[in-house]
């Protein structure tokens, strides 16, 4: 980057608001996907929205690259530095603005970590309901770039159900309101446009959350399967009987044996799969749908079903499953996530081609999932030290999405497309869905500086990857341009 | 699977009448004269109005796949929305977010385009919040689907959802697939005496508790709630509450959704207020119905429309006027400049010729 806009990015900042230094950049050089690496040109931490507009303002002019950066745990290489681009971090961003208990409501900056709007509203019995994972270091900017799920958005939404506003700085530098503390507004739903659009289309400074009631109380319940067919039958069976749980997470042999290994929560070893329910509610309520789920698993095939005498039993069979995957991280040296969606009908088929495809590439696999939305987490194994072994997994990856896809289902279902599955949505779309996606970009940024490169491949890359997607034997409109 | 009467239509006729909307757009594209998309034409009321070839949407009709198990259904926007309520019903499931039918003919994509929820929406969700997957034609003709069937999905952007609401201005919607919910297995509607401040504060009080609340408004005199889940749940809701039984509860909350109330049989101008749920509307005269739990207001008023609109905006919300107005004028909240320059980019992105619905939402949109 030439010396004069460096210089002149770092007036508009505060003294220790701009990293040059490699040392210091290299934090920034990666985010989840640690795969994927990326020195930028320089980092920059404004603390107000004015100084975004000036750094923004000063991108466009210059046609500079702008990465924003919440905490950087996404897992697709959404975050990923441009060569010769600016990293902007919004890690400065992080008050609590304004929490509303009567209207339910907070209004916070971009850069303020998920699990701390919950902290917060906690003593007005608020909660904000999305949870992923990763809640204590993710940002609700990376959340609304992402659309962020959770174990209990089966029952209580994504990122996307839970949110009213948005302040957001477009690629020009202005500021624009999206949405309102009201529950529409006027026009096109644009924070729907905006949620889960991976940093491409405006800098997000501030979020208005809803908050619900926090549930009084909640049980869960683990069951047991001789087989993973069984228990995806028991998933379908308990959705089928009107119950939406909280919570309804699967785990397979594997990662049963993982968590074992690593915690001893008790869960049954020589199971194929056992299933987490959370069901929450009033008392009497959760204790009448406990005992409908745990007859339902049963004649589904469990053989064994424990509902959680309390709420410390209950947190023991949550413990293994949010330890499960630094529990993974002890069997290999390395391990790559991956975030495919299908209809749950076909969570036993899909696993079983998971399994086979494991044994043709030769890597581990351990699934851990989000049953309940049919979103599968399968963590394939590999070792980043044996040349080769990361290619190997990458097209191991791409191949399970690619499954997902034949099944009805998407390549991503909560860790966005970022750089990883950019060549999986050349299989997802057609040529004019994605010149749809290009032009709405556009709109938003004429010059393409916000995130270059991440989320919508362009038809060039995909006729390069050999796979635009073409529905039903026909290619569509064969008489629009496409490369 | 569950498949259905409408599902009988041909690949065929199928095809045959996609051509025949590609070949509507096309020649609107050729001679700018640009297409009234509709569905059963119950909604034409609401909105600015259009002139132009009328683009037919009801023949493309039938329910394509139903999985009770899935919480998925899938259908052609000229499905009539009383099958597929009828068709979910028979299932135990229904649509969440309670959408009003405003007659007989109401179709799934006047209702996805328009983008009006029922007095279930504050604690259920809005149309948006259930929408999936869009199949749709743009202005071009282009053929595209976007979304899919599957409960989460963030690849690419989320043009499903932004063509909710949108009246039809960016894209022929010819196919949604939707989240169904389970229906409540015990509803009951309850009511107290009360003036509307009140009402206010005790709505959002009651939001604010973990009580199963799928419904909450105020006629003027009363203040009205519905609890819906598991009987267990809604009985001991009840005893917490202590207030008087509705027995026509079921009644009540389709003639408020259908706007078939008393409040609504009158030809003045009807506005819909969208507001943060404890504003109070008291500085603007006329009579109001306070629904959503305190979060839309209805107001029957001879008051300005820039009065409306400035008040509405000021409370940190906006203004509809939905009934009774000139059609040829503003009807949507007016949105700021930079806004207003975004929405016509993204109107572009989708229709550059303006030939969907042009003016519909907005004029020059
Ligand atoms: C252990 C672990 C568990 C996880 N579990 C889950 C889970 O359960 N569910 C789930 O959904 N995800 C999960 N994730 C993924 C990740 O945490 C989420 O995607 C999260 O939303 C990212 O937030 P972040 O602040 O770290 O964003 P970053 O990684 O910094 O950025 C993510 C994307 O958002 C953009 N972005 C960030 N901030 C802004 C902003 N203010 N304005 C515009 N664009 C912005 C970036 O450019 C990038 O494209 C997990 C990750 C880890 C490491």
């Amino acid at each position: 980057m030439q010396y004069r806009v460096l210089a002149e990015l770092k007036k508009c900042l505060p003294p220790d608001a701009m990293i040059t230094d490699e040392e210091r950049a290299r934090v920034y050089e990666c985010d989840g996907l640690s795969g994927y690496r990326q020195l930028p040109a320089c980092v920059l931490l404004p603390e107000t929205v004015e100084q975004v507009q000036a750094i923004l303002r000063i991108c466009y002019r210059e046609k500079i690259p702008v990465v924003a950066r919440g905490a950087g745990t996404g897992l697709s290489g959404g975050a990923l530095p441009v060569q010769d681009g600016v990293v902007l971090g919004l890690a400065r961003f992080n008050r609590i603005l304004d929490i509303n208990p009567l209207q339910r409501s907070a209004r916070v900056q971009s850069g303020v970590v998920n699990i701390s709007i919950s902290e917060a509203a906690s003593c007005h019995g608020l909660y904000y309901a999305p949870d992923p994972s990763s809640q204590i270091a993710c940002t609700i900017g990376g959340n609304v770039a992402e659309n962020a799920g959770g174990v209990h958005c089966l029952k209580y939404g994504l990122t996307v159900h839970n949110i009213l506003a948005l302040k957001m700085v477009t690629a020009e530098g202005d500021v624009l309101e999206i949405g309102s503390e009201a529950l529409d507004t006027a026009g096109y739903d644009l924070s729907a446009l905006l949620t889960g659009s991976e940093g491409m289309l405006g800098i997000i400074v501030e979020v208005t959350v809803k908050l619900l009631p926090k549930p009084p109380f909640s049980r869960v319940l683990l069951a047991s399967f001789a087989e993973i067919e069984a228990a995806g039958r028991g998933v379908a069976d308990i959705i089928a009987n009107g119950i939406v749980p909280a919570g309804l997470e699967m785990m397979d042999k594997a990662a049963i044996g993982a968590v074992e290994a690593y915690m001893h929560v008790g869960y049954p070893v020589h199971a194929a799969a056992i299933l987490l329910c959370e069901i929450d509610g009033v008392e009497e309520e959760v204790k009448d749908v406990m005992a409908q789920v745990a007859q339902i698993l049963r004649s589904a095939g469990a053989d064994e079903v424990r509902i959680a005498k309390d709420a410390s039993e209950s947190e023991r069979f949550w413990a293994g499953r949010k330890a499960a995957f630094p529990a993974v991280g002890r069997l290999a040296p390395d391990y790559y996530c991956m975030d495919g969606t299908i209809p749950r009908k076909h969570i036993a088929s899909v696993l079983n081609r998971i399994t086979t495809l494991s044994g043709e590439y030769g890597l581990g696999v351990v699934n851990v999932f989000h049953a309940g939305d049919g979103n599968l987490h399968p963590l394939i194994l590999y070792d980043v030290s044996v040349p080769g072994e990361f290619g190997k997994a990458e097209e191991f990856g791409g191949r399970i999405l690619e499954v997902c896809v034949e099944a009805g289902g998407t390549i991503t279902g909560e860790h966005g497309v970022g750089v990883e599955k950019i060549n999986q949505m050349c299989i997802q779309f057609t040529a004019g869905e994605l010149t749809q996606f290009h032009a709405v970009k556009t709109a938003f940024d004429a010059r393409g500086i916000l995130n270059p490169g991440k989320a919508v491949p362009t038809l060039r890359r995909c006729a390069e990857f050999g796979a635009i997607h073409v529905r039903s034997g026909r290619l569509p409109f064969a008489d629009i341009e496409r490369f | 699977m569950i498949q259905t009467g409408g599902d009988r239509l041909s690949d065929r006729k199928l095809d045959a009448i996609l051509n025949e909307f590609r070949g509507l757009i096309e020649e609107a594209n050729a001679t700018g004269v640009p297409l009234v998309i509709r569905g059963g034409n119950t909604k034409s009321f609401y909105g600015r109005k259009v002139n132009g070839t009328p683009l037919d949407v009801g023949p493309y009709t039938g329910i394509v796949s139903y999985e009770p198990t899935e919480l998925v259904i899938t259908a052609r926007a000229g499905t009539p929305l009383r099958e597929i309520e009828q068709t979910l019903a028979a299932q135990g499931q229904m649509l969440a977010f309670e959408p009003p039918h405003f007659g007989e003919g109401a179709t799934l994509g006047g209702v996805v385009a328009c983008g009006l929820s029922g007095p279930r929406r504050p604690y259920a969700g809005a149309v948006r919040d259930f929408v999936l997957g869009v199949r749709c034609l743009n202005g071009l003709g282009a053929l595209l689907n976007f979304g899919g069937q599957v409960m989460k999905n963030v690849a690419g952007y989320d043009l499903s959802r932004l063509m909710t609401g949108a009246q039809g201005t960016l894209g022929v919607i010819l196919e949604v697939s939707l989240k169904v919910l389970p229906m409540p297995e015990f509803e009951k509607t309850l009511r107290t005496e009360v003036d509307p401040s009140n009402a206010i504060r005790l709505m959002n009080e009651w939001a604010g508790q973990p009580l199963p609340l799928s419904a909450a408004c105020h006629d003027g005199d009363y203040l009205y709630i519905r609890l819906s889940g598991k009987k267990s749940a809604v009985i001991s809701s009840i005893q917490k509450l202590d207030l008087e039984n509705c027995s026509n509860g079921t009644e009540f909350w389709e003639a408020l959704r259908e706007q078939h109330l008393a409040f609504f049989d009158d030809p003045a101008p009807l506005w819909r207020l969208s507001l943060p749920s404890t504003c109070n509307t008291e500085d603007l005269s006329g009579s109001r119905l306070i629904d959503w739990g305190g979060a839309q207001h209805w107001l029957k008023t001879a008051e300005r429309a820039d009065v409306i609109w400035e008040t509405a905006k000021r409370l940190g919300g906006s203004a509809t006027l939905v009934r009774g107005g000139d059609q040829n004028g503003m009807i949507f909240q007016p949105l700021t400049d930079g806004l207003f320059a975004l929405h016509r980019r993204v109107k572009q992105a989708f229709d550059p010729n303006a030939v969907l619905n042009p003016g519909r939402m907005y004029p020059e949109l």
